[in-house]
Parts: C-alpha cells; sequence; structure tokens
C-alpha cells in the first residue's frame, strides 16, 4: 500500500470509529486533495464529516480549536508545508497553550496533517521543512511517519491523541509502497525504530530521509562500514533514549534531515546526545540538512537537499576524527 | 478604483440588502430620532474629520440613525417597535438587575484598578465606561450559550457567575487563564487579538452539527476588527450558517488609534459584504443592548445564521493600567462621554419610573462595598503558584522532555535543601 493510501485507509478508520472525527481543509472534499490523501472519504462520510473550508488557514486551525471545543477531533489539512504560517498565530498562541491555560480543564484533541519537503521538484512554498518552529513550541507534539505502515498506525494514534498533533507527510514518500498490517498492534507513538542493525556509525532521520539513510547504509556497508538507521518518528518527543543506546554502542552520530541544520531538530540532537554520552563518542555529532537560505527553484533543490554522497561524507568526517 | 472614491460615493443610507431588512426593521417609522450630540461630542467629530476622513456618514455622533437606542443619555425610554418586544416583559425586578449588575461590575473594575495601583496585580484591563454593552449583551445570553470574551469582558462574566475573583489570577500572575470554561459556558479571556472569534466561529459550528438550539457570542474590540481572524470568522461563520452573534465593542480606541484609524466604514456594515446583518446599538443604553443581542442570538437559535452587533461604546479609562490615555485622547471627549453614562442614565430611569426607591440604592451601595472589601482580601491572599504547575498540564497526555525537565528542576530545587541543611 502506498504511504498517501495508508493514510487515507487510517483517516477512514478514524471517521468509522469515531463519529466526533471531522476531515478539514481546502479541497479536501470533492478533489479528495491535492495529494488524493483524502480520496473518497467525503463521498462516503458526507459533506458534514470531511468538510471543504474556505481558503484561510488561520480559520481552518481556528474553527478546528472551536469545534474541539465543543467535543470534536478535527483532522485539519494544510494543504503544503510553506502556507501552514497564516495559521501559525493559532497554533502556537491558541492551540499549542489552551490546555494550559485551562489548568488542563480543556483538551485540544487536533491533527495538523502537513504534506512537507522537497524533492518533489515543486514551486516556492512547496517544499519546506518546517519542524523545528513547531517542536520548539511547547504544548503541541510533532511526528512524520517514513513508511506507509508508520503512517496508518501513527495517523490512528495521532487522532486519539488528546494532545495537538502537528502530523507531518513526507510527500515524496506519499506513493512509495510497503506492506501495512491494519491488524498489528502498534508501538508507542513517540518511540524510535532502529530500521536497520549496526555497529559503526549511527544515522538517525526521520520522515523523508530515513529511506535516503538506509540507501546510505548500503552504500557504506560496500565500504565495508556498518551503519545503524534510525527512523525517530518523532520529532517532539524525541526518544533520546533509542538514539543514546546506539550511540553507546556505535559512538558516532550523524543525524540527517532537510530543513536547515542552522537550529533545527539536528542541533538539538546534537547537544542532548552529547551531554548523554560525552564519553562514548568517538567523533563529534555531525548533521547533514538544508542550508540556511531561502528553498532554492526545483532546478536547485538537488544541490540543496541531503544526498547519498553528502551523507556519506559526513560519515567519512565522523571516522576521520 | 480607491478606497476613498468607494466611500465618496457610498449613498448614506443602503436600500434593499440583506442586511438592510434588520436595519429597516430597527429604523421603523415609530422610532424617533436620536437625541442630538453633544457639542463636545460634535468637536470631537470634527477633530477625527480633519484626520482624512472619507465622506462616509460620521459615526456615532448621535445623530446617527442606525443607531438602536431605548434609553437616551437623560434616561427617558423611547420606543422601538423592532426591539421593544424584547425588553417589554422586564420586570422591575430584572430592570434592577441590570442596574445592580452594572454597579457591582463598576465596583470591582475599580477595586482592580485600585489594586493594581497599589502593586497587588501586574496589569488591570479596566471596562469603566462599558458596563452596558457587557451586562446588556451578557444578561441576552443563556446558560447553555457559550461565551468567548477578549480580555475586557469582566461585566460579561458576571453574568455568567463567574467569580470576579478568578479573573484576576491572570493579571495577578498566578496563571493564565484560572476558571473551567465548562462550568459556566464562558472561554478562557484570550489576549492574542481576535483569535476567539474563530475559535467562537468553530464552537458554532459544532452547536449546528450538534443540533442544538443554543447560540455562541463572541466578543472583541474595534481594533480586532482589522485582524484577519475576524474576517476569517466572518466567512466561516457565514458559510457554514454558524449561530454565532459577534458582539464588537467599539469603545473608540484600540489603544491609541481611533477607531477611524481601523476602518473607513461604520464597523457593524462589514456585516453587509458577508451576507449576513450588522446592527449597531448604543452600547451605554443596557436596555437597547439587550434586545439587540437577545434578538440576534434568538436568530442564531432559529438557524438564521449569524448577526455582527456593534455596540457604540466608550472606554473611559485607559486600554489598561499600562496605558497613558491623556497623550493621544482629548479630555473633552471623555466628558461628552461621561454625560452618557449607562449607570447614570438607567437610575435616572429607575427612579422617574418608579421602580426603584432610595432604600434599593442605599442596599445596593453597601453591597458594592462588601463586594469591592471580598475581592480585596481574595487577592491580597492568593498564593504564587507551586514552581511545579509551570510543568503541570503543558500535555494531557504527558511528554516526555516535560519529564525530564520536571525532574532536573527538582533536582536543582532539592540542592537548596542540602545547603541549608548543612
Amino acid at each position: 500500500m502506498a504511504l498517501a493510501k495508508a493514510i487515507n485507509e487510517s483517516l477512514r478508520k478514524a471517521l468509522e470509529s469515531d463519529p466526533k472525527v471531522l476531515i478539514m481543509g481546502e479541497d479536501v472534499g470533492k478533489l479528495g486533495g491535492v495529494f488524493r490523501v483524502t480520496d473518497g472519504l467525503q463521498k462516503d462520510f458526507g459533506e458534514d464529516r470531511v468538510i471543504d473550508t474556505p481558503l484561510a488557514e488561520s480559520g481552518i486551525v481556528g474553527t478546528a480549536i472551536g469545534l474541539a471545543l465543543r467535543g470534536y477531533r478535527p483532522v485539519v489539512e494544510i494543504q503544503f508545508d510553506g502556507f501552514v504560517f497564516p495559521a501559525y498565530d493559532q497554533i502556537v498562541t491558541q492551540l499549542a497553550k489552551m490546555h494550559a491555560r485551562a489548568l488542563g480543564k480543556i483538551k485540544l484533541p487536533i491533527v495538523i496533517r502537513i504534506p512537507y519537503g522537497g524533492g518533489i521538484g515543486a514551486v516556492e512554498h512547496h517544499s519546506e521543512s518546517p519542524e523545528a518552529l513547531f517542536a520548539h513550541v511547547a504544548g503541541l507534539k510533532v511526528v512524520s511517519p517514513a513508511n506507509a505502515s508508520d503512517a496508518y498506525w501513527m495517523m490512528q494514534q495521532a487522532i486519539q491523541s488528546n494532545d495537538p498533533v502537528i502530523f507531518f507527510e513526507p510527500k515524496r514518500r506519499y506513493w512509495d509502497k510497503a506492506e501495512v498490517d491494519v491488524e498489528a498492534i502498534p508501538g508507542p507513538l513517540h518511540k524510535a525504530k532502529v530500521v536497520r542493525e549496526g555497529t559503526d556509525l549511527t544515522l538517525a532521520a526521520y520522515g523523508p530521509m530515513v529511506k535516503l539513510c538506509l540507501e546510505v547504509a548500503n552504500a557504506a556497508a560496500e565500504e565495508g562500514r556498518s551503519l545503524e538507521v534510525l527512523d525517530l518518528r518523532s520529532v517532539s518527543p524525541l526518544d533520546f533514549d533509542t538514539v543514546q543506546a546506539s550511540v553507546e554502542k556505535t559512538r558516532r552520530l550523524v543525524v540527517v534531515h532537510e530543513a536547515p541544520v542552522f537550529f533545527g531538530s539536528g542541533a538539538e540532537i546534537a547537544a542532548r546526545i552529547t551531554e548523554r554520552c560525552f564519553y562514548h563518542l568517538e567523533a563529534p555529532v555531525l548533521r547533514v540538512g538544508g542550508y540556511h537560505a531561502p528553498y532554492p527553484p526545483a532546478r536547485l533543490e538537488d544541490e540543496y537537499l541531503p544526498s547519498l554522497d553528502r551523507v556519506l561524507d559526513a560519515v567519512d568526517r565522523s571516522f576521520a576524527y | 478604483m480607491t478606497v476613498e472614491s468607494t466611500a465618496a460615493r457610498k449613498p448614506r443610507r443602503s436600500a434593499g440588502s440583506k442586511t438592510g431588512t434588520t436595519r429597516t426593521t430597527a429604523q421603523s417609522a415609530d422610532a424617533p430620532a436620536v437625541d442630538a450630540p453633544a457639542t463636545a461630542a460634535k468637536r470631537v467629530t470634527a477633530k477625527r474629520a480633519a484626520t482624512k476622513k472619507p465622506a462616509a456618514k460620521p459615526a456615532g455622533t448621535g445623530a446617527d440613525p442606525d443607531l438602536v437606542q431605548l434609553l437616551t443619555p437623560e434616561g427617558r425610554r423611547i420606543k422601538n417597535a423592532a426591539y421593544d418586544p424584547y425588553v417589554a416583559a422586564l420586570t422591575s425586578d430584572e430592570l434592577r438587575g441590570l442596574y445592580r449588575d452594572m454597579v457591582l461590575t463598576r465596583r470591582f473594575d475599580a477595586e482592580a484598578t485600585s489594586l493594581q495601583r497599589q502593586g497587588e496585580l501586574g496589569l488591570w484591563a479596566s471596562l469603566l465606561g462599558q458596563e452596558a454593552a457587557q451586562i446588556g449583551s451578557g444578561r441576552a445570553t443563556r446558560p447553555d450559550d457559550y461565551v468567548f470574551p477578549t480580555y475586557r469582558e469582566h461585566g460579561v462574566a458576571w453574568c455568567r457567575d463567574v467569580d470576579p475573583t478568578n479573573l484576576l489570577g491572570m493579571f495577578r500572575g498566578v496563571n493564565n487563564g484560572g476558571w473551567d470554561p465548562s462550568i459556566n459556558n464562558f472561554h478562557l479571556y484570550t489576549i492574542v487579538i481576535g483569535s476567539q472569534t474563530l475559535h467562537a466561529t468553530g464552537y458554532a459550528m459544532g452547536v449546528a452539527k450538534d443540533g442544538a438550539d443554543s447560540a455562541v457570542i463572541a466578543y472583541f474590540g474595534d481594533g480586532a476588527s482589522s485582524q484577519g481572524d475576524v474576517a476569517e470568522s466572518f466567512t466561516f461563520a457565514s458559510v457554514y450558517n454558524a449561530p454565532v452573534v459577534f458582539f464588537c465593542q467599539n469603545n473608540q480606541w484600540a489603544i491609541s488609534e481611533p477607531t477611524e484609524r481601523q476602518t473607513r466604514v461604520p464597523l457593524y456594515q462589514r456585516a453587509q459584504g458577508y451576507g449576513f446583518p450588522g446592527v449597531r446599538v448604543d452600547g451605554n443604553d443596557v436596555l437597547a443592548v439587550l434586545a439587540v443581542t437577545r434578538w440576534a442570538l434568538e436568530r442564531a437559535r432559529r438557524g438564521e445564521g449569524p448577526t455582527l452587533v456593534e455596540a457604540f461604546t466608550y472606554r473611559m479609562g485607559d486600554h489598561t493600567t499600562s496605558d497613558d490615555a491623556s497623550r493621544y485622547r482629548h479630555d473633552d471627549e471623555r466628558v461628552a462621554w461621561e454625560a452618557k453614562d449607562p449607570i447614570a442614565r438607567l437610575r435616572t430611569y429607575l427612579e422617574a419610573s418608579n421602580h426603584a426607591d432610595e432604600g434599593f440604592f442605599a442596599e445596593l451601595e453597601a453591597e458594592s462595598e462588601s463586594l469591592g472589601r471580598r475581592v480585596r482580601e481574595v487577592v491580597r491572599a492568593m498564593p504564587d503558584p507551586d514552581p511545579f504547575a509551570m510543568f503541570e498540564h503543558t500535555y494531557a497526555d504527558g511528554h516526555a522532555l516535560v519529564d525530564e525537565e520536571r525532574a532536573q528542576f527538582a533536582a536543582y530545587q532539592a540542592s537548596f535543601a542540602d545547603v541549608e541543611e548543612a
């Protein structure tokens, strides 16, 4: 099943099992979303459950907050990563803080789906990775699946969460297929996974970069290096215990994400792992990601995004210490 | 076409529009002309006109034929065929109740202002002058309605039976909210301007989905009317026909910016562009506000969608205790509005129509003092929160980082105990 289809199936299951679940967003109904992630849901669940909204992101999130206060569980779609900013105020000043402001009396179980990241040759504002901006905000949880199975299960768990969850969907992986066991018992939403065992260096990634890191590990294996690959899955909270355990074994860590490196999630991982594993590390924690520049035009994105060679280069630098 | 040229060509009275129905009703032939404005108000209007105001009709000079009024500033009850039915059944007891609400709210507000001056509160946003707008609209709501305030709706909170001392926690700095909104259907104060209008709209969409016949009311100010969220809430409310009343307290000033800096047309007319009615009511006339808000809420309950009510009122004090209105506002303006005081005019009416006697006023005075004393005592006794409270309620389902940092903080705190023991 393709990752996009897995999310669709997951949303379908949520709509079936809980009448309070709503899907909201621009074009999510008749069109089924610009990526067709919500395809067919309005046809089967009606316009009251799968709601085409006016073209107003702050309005989408703000009204979702009101619906959640009324007892609904809205799953809202922001059409593309770079379009979330009109809603950023509602997300940061209201959605994230209302539970605390009400001393726990209010719960806002809202999922904000954001297709994110580059690699699809899109125009400006359609390829960004703003996850650090959300992870920095207390009150929000931030997750990103890397494969269809996680997409299916993590969406179920995000909808069941009583906290607001920013659900970053790796749009360049929407069409990647994988087995999805819809009967499985999933692990915790915020637990990282070791997706490839290794002994010499740890690659930590999430979302679209997990697949790249697995390719890097294959390439490194041909050079005689055994790389362990972690799929972090959750950016906030971040499962530092799993990263720590891996680094204590491999003694080297390279963090890979598409977002700019500066003040990114890799910086947080590097800082905390340095604190936790200072005497285990053979090299400083290295980061591979985007540059401190606006996301470039599509013809340059291959240079901007982490690539097999850029990650391998970081691996080499780690071993050079 | 420029804004100026549009405004210049705008007819002084629009007819035949969707909102026209409302205003035509409000301005029925039975409705007498509104009292002429005070001289000082004319002067102020002239002063504002000098800030290159377009040729639209002057807003709220008192000569505004669109202003719904049932009680003149002199306390004279005037007829209004459209809105009289909404207050016709008020008993003497209920009329005295409205007066009592306004007096006690003003007393509470004055006490809070004093407490801020004495250093007991970090800040206070006074409602002085806006008592009628808040009590009239607040008393129009039913218990099952849901209220979304901004941060100055102390009178509305009073009407919703929120203990007024609960409002002071955030101003004292012991919490950021402090009451359970679901108990009185009175949402927490929202400080970011206009955000709550979207929450109200979403809540109202939920009410409609549930098939309930309750309504929602969202408070905001003239400054907030410039915010995108307010515009978006109008759009959502309109297209989903949400049962929400947008209650704009136009108190003439957004901190130092006059309403003319927010809009080139009277605010209630904004509703027309969104396809729902807008009404301007004398915000210092508690009867008119009660009537108009009841009408709008009933409309919402009947499934007829949103309404914008612009309560034309005045912020008698500073924006907050951190503000200094004398830097941007002329005293004459305040003096002119003092003549329209909401409490004085209802008192005149109550006395003239024998709805209340001296005993009532004396008793209320005593009750007022007692409220002030209680507020003072409760605020002074408010303990600082436990330091660990800052970690509580960040997340409903917990968060590993919060747990880790709470533990670090506990260890740090405990280190002081070790020092003390040594």
